[in-house]
């Protein structure tokens, strides 16, 4: 074999240039991935109380379907193992030893509830194995100083809380607030972004009342923030108490300005119980597009979800949102898979999920972008304002975000 | 008798040697296999406990999920809040779930056959919403429950983590079932399935039938709460969702299938069920990935068909269905 001086010469080049980050260029593996397949462990609740968000491990299932018959990742299929927990801890901890040591998964991806990953949380750190892109809200997942190899999906309740506190400051005029919390670290991670976002202003709130998830109603509360004087309420409630709130305050005539956490945003379940017309003008936020939204019907990333979900999910309900939420996120694993190249190791696929810059990931709102770094955990930290009108949810103002504040 | 006692300390044996031969076959003896086992030690010790009520009393309980929490909550709050060790959590657990079914027992004389199932029901229902009470908050974690970590490996022994929980549970075990054994040998065991088959007999007979059924109850809730504190141990971890009803229902599976009213059954129901629970979605996996079948059957279908079919097959559970197989083969040699 005769080599021409050229070749040689860009042939060395490219060896010492690939050679001095990528050791050589050579394939390196972990656990659970090859040179044919790459191994992904995922539970969510396909049974029990949580079932409704099994359809997000089933969107999952079938993305990589579709990936592995494009020919999958870098030439490497897609193995999805997926099982059902139950939405139970100690489930939990038993599939996912499984996952890790018999099934030898490179990392999870997605697995879905607070109290289930944190049952895994300390476990996963201690094995190195990445927990990647975990579907819960509180704002424990990103804490890259303690757990490096967990990272979270979803802008955290946190970085909501303090959305709303900027759209108070800037909106209402002498704001008195008043705030209902459900009593638990979901509805404290909202409370304590809140505040942060209130900043000196935090003697704002003139009133914070508490409930527990599971007393019968909130009346007693909303009248008490009524009998405050405030003209701004933050509602931090679950569907069912949510509606009750708004519901019970327009049943005493107390007409605040109402923000609404995004826990509770939907139409079906909290502004119809609630009463569309006590549910006017209530101010949420969101970060994915809204399937029930007709604005998106014509926009490419939202035209590819409705034909894929034709061809892969034929028979679904394309109004249930959490098709929407399964397929970006699998976007965004796919994406670090890609990033990952031939060097298929857990610490590589945790550096690649922490070096996003601005990554457009289809079905996020305009605007709204993938950032992390190796101290920023949280990948989603903007949300747009939505107001409700008539029967849908209605964008408004600019993209807000609680990054560098 | 001695036969099987033969059969009994072979199989302890065995169970002791496994767990060693693991440098030398480390993919079948491995750590994830011998959590497994351990876990269903835990859930025999907890159907055991179950048995002992309403096997060997005769009173029904669908609610001793809420026991396994009250050990499991018990254990986690002595090693979250006062630093005890895991091992001393175990008699902690067993006096405090004694306590609480003794309580819970008293009332629970007025009430007979369904109307106690229904009551413990109701126990089974309500322990994990008072966990998440706010007064108790500060105590157990709320929502968000306990982060634990896992007992440690003592005296620098050559052992993985899960070995050593693996001998401890097993340990546990042996010592309780011994116990209950024993129990059932003596004259109070008598008593208490005398009371189970012919309750006014027992009384004329100068029983003192109350007593025996509070002390049963007790003494039953003691065992399912050790399980529930080894558990907490094992999965490091107790959250209100854990102690669903289900898992209720799953001991009265284990129960049922194992086979009422043996000692032997509640292992065979504790390894039932975690195996089931374990297996029945890579069944349905199998089924519809590998052999291409339109089944999209849920974990809990599997679960319900093989109920079925052990029930009808074995109505006596595993345990009598297996002695009734042992009695025909020698039936057939003589």
């Amino acid at each position: 074999m005769r080599t021409s001086r050229r070749g040689f010469v860009a042939g060395v080049s490219a060896f010492a240039v690939l050679g001095a980050n990528s050791a050589f260029a050579q394939k390196k593996y972990d656990d659970g991935a090859t040179d044919s397949e790459i191994k992904l462990g995922h539970t969510g609740p396909y049974s029990g109380p949580a079932s409704s968000y099994g359809q997000i491990g089933k969107t999952i299932e079938a993305f990589f379907k579709s990936v592995n018959e494009a020919g999958g990742v870098n030439g490497r299929k897609i193995n999805f193992i997926t099982r059902d927990d139950g939405y139970s801890p100690p489930k939990m901890v038993e599939l996912v030893r499984q996952l890790v040591e018999q099934d030898k998964v490179l990392c999870l991806f997605n697995t879905l509830g607070t109290p289930t990953n944190t049952a895994i949380h300390r476990y996963m750190n201690q094995k190195k194995v990445p927990q990647l892109y975990v579907a819960t809200g509180a704002s424990k997942w990103g804490k890259p100083k303690e757990f490096p190899w967990t990272m979270g999906f979803q802008p955290d309740y946190h970085t909501e809380g303090v959305v709303y506190a900027k759209h108070v400051l800037a909106n209402v005029k002498d704001a008195k607030i008043g705030v209902l919390m459900q009593n638990d670290d979901y509805g404290k991670d909202y409370y304590e972004g809140f505040r942060d976002g209130l900043g000196k202003e935090t003697g704002k709130i003139v009133k914070h009342v508490t409930f527990e998830v599971t007393d019968p109603t909130v009346d007693s509360q909303v009248i008490q923030l009524k009998d405050s004087g405030a003209n701004v309420f933050f509602n931090i409630a679950t569907p069912k108490a949510a509606a009750q709130a708004i519901r019970k305050a327009a049943d005493i005539g107390w007409k605040p300005a109402q923000y609404l956490n995004n826990v509770s945003a939907s139409v079906g379940s909290v502004m119809k119980p609630a009463g569309l017309e006590n549910s006017q003008g209530i101010i949420t936020a969101q970060y994915l597009k809204d399937p029930t939204d007709k604005q998106w019907a014509n926009t490419d990333d939202f035209k590819a979800w409705v034909a894929w979900m034709d061809k892969w999910m034929p028979g679904a309900n394309k109004a249930d949102a959490n098709h929407v939420f399964g397929y970006a996120v699998s976007n965004l694993m796919l994406e670090t898979l890609k990033k990952c190249g031939d060097t298929l190791t857990r610490e590589n696929v945790m550096k690649q999920a922490a070096n996003y810059q601005k990554y457009k990931l289809p079905l996020l709102l305009p605007g709204i972008t993938i950032n992390t770094s190796p101290t920023d955990y949280y990948p989603i930290q903007s949300v747009q304002l939505a107001r409700f009108k008539g029967e849908t949810w209605d964008l408004f103002g600019d993209v807000m975000s609680a990054e560098g504040s | 008798m001695t036969g099987s006692k033969k059969w009994v300390l072979g199989l302890i044996a065995l169970a002791f040697l496994v767990p060693l031969l693991r440098p030398v076959f480390p993919d079948v003896v491995s750590d994830y296999r011998l959590f497994l086992v351990s876990t269903m030690i835990i859930a025999s010790i907890a159907v055991l406990g179950l048995n002992l009520l309403t096997g060997f009393n005769g009173q029904f309980s669908l609610g001793h999920g809420a026991f396994y929490a009250v050990g499991a909550y018990t254990a986690a709050i002595l090693m979250d809040k006062l630093n005890v060790p895991y091992w001393a959590t175990i008699p902690a657990a067993a006096i405090v779930c004694f306590i609480v079914g003794y309580l819970f027992g008293l009332p629970a004389l007025k009430l007979e056959g369904h109307y106690l199932a229904l009551a413990t029901f109701a126990l089974a229902l309500a322990v994990p919403q008072i966990l998440k009470y706010k007064w108790l908050e500060g105590l157990t974690g709320g929502v968000q429950g306990i982060v634990l970590l896992k007992p440690e490996v003592p005296f620098g022994l050559p052992l993985s983590e899960d070995q050593w929980l693996y001998y401890f549970c097993l340990v546990v075990m042996i010592v309780l079932f011994w116990g209950a054994a024993n129990m059932l040998n003596s004259r109070s065991g008598r008593a208490m399935m005398a009371i189970r088959d012919q309750y006014m007999a027992a009384d004329t007979m100068g029983i003192d039938t109350a007593l025996y059924k509070t002390v049963t109850f007790g003494i039953s809730a003691a065992y399912t709460g050790i399980a529930g504190a080894l558990s907490a141990s094992a999965i490091a971890f107790v959250a209100p969702d854990s102690f669903g009803i289900f898992l209720s229902i799953k001991f009265l599976i284990g129960l049922v299938v194992g086979g009422i009213g043996s000692l032997l059954g509640s292992v065979l129901g504790g390894i039932f069920y975690v195996l089931v629970d374990n297996s029945a979605q890579s069944l349905t996996q199998f089924i519809r990935n590998d052999l291409g079948l339109p089944f999209d059957l849920s974990a809990y279908t599997v679960f319900g068909v093989l109920l079925i079919a052990i029930i009808y097959l074995m109505p006596m559970g595993i345990a009598g269905g297996l002695y009734m197989a042992y009695r025909k083969l020698r039936g057939a040699r003589a």
